[in-house]
């Protein structure tokens, strides 16, 4: 697992049953697989294929990214603050590599 | 005559400099075909199975012109209380004029608390985006939007 490269706005405080929203960027090419490159070889498919959010270890949101995903992924989306703790948010990468950031929230 | 001669010189230059542009774009040119109608609707099938999709439910938001192929924002929205009892589980989003159809698939909970994502997709030419969400119930709901690319993005 690596730091993400990402950047990622995660309410610090909510409300027992408020709904938040997340919003994450990352940095990255999502290198499609369909470009050449000079010498006319097709450029292999490197993207992040795959990202979740974890709310205390528990999945709460996961999205499946194809090559049609803009390069730096953004990505917003909500979830019901249900307890304080680890909010956990992860990019799976084509060669394997996991990057995560990490954010605590309180609810009150 | 000397006047003649210069004028020649410029044409050809002129001429010179439109090709060395052509060849320049056709190098930015994405290098596979697109995908057709047909190939998403068969995409959504492999995703949805059997269910017959109903339009409704869901708000897909796209720009109607985009400038930029290479990033155009999309929003889906499904109304829905996202109960234990009645929740999205899953919107997928299937481009029919992209080199493969595939765009993404968002994966719900009772605990996403609404059904409302955002992101940035690439979209090779002008074309529809359609939108799938699948209920826990096992209902399906489709939207399609189209959108207009002028410089596509793939």
């Amino acid at each position: 697992m690596a730091a993400a490269n990402a950047k990622i706005k995660v309410p610090e405080k909510a409300k027992k049953g408020e709904v938040i929203e997340i919003k994450t960027s990352i940095v990255h090419d999502m290198e499609s697989g369909q470009r050449k490159d000079s010498g006319d070889k097709l450029i292999p498919r490197r993207i992040i294929n795959k990202f979740q959010c974890k709310y205390n270890g528990v999945e709460v949101f996961r999205m499946d990214m194809q090559s049609a995903v803009a390069a730096n992924p953004y990505i917003s989306f909500f979830t019901v603050a249900t307890e304080s703790g680890k909010i956990e948010l992860m990019w799976y990468d084509d060669n394997g590599e996991v990057y995560t950031a990490t954010s605590q929230i309180i609810v009150e | 005559m000397a006047g003649n001669h210069f004028k020649i010189l410029q044409l050809s230059r002129r001429r010179a400099l439109t090709v060395l542009g052509g060849v320049a774009c056709a190098g930015l040119l994405p290098a596979a075909a697109s995908a057709t109608p047909a190939e998403a609707e068969a995409m959504i099938k492999s995703l949805i199975g059997a269910a017959a999709p109903a339009e409704g439910k869901i708000q897909l938001k796209l720009p109607q012109i985009a400038d930029n192929g290479a990033t155009v924002p999309l929003r889906v929205t499904v109304d829905s209380p996202m109960t234990e009892a009645d929740h999205v589980k899953v919107i997928h989003v299937v481009a029919e004029g992209n080199p493969a159809p595939g765009v993404a698939s968002f994966h719900f909970t009772p605990r996403s608390g609404k059904a409302d994502v955002s992101t940035r997709i690439r979209l090779g030419k002008t074309q529809y985006v359609h939108a799938v969400a699948v209920m826990n119930n096992g209902s399906v709901w489709h939207a399609k939007e189209e959108v207009k690319v002028t410089v596509g993005g793939c």
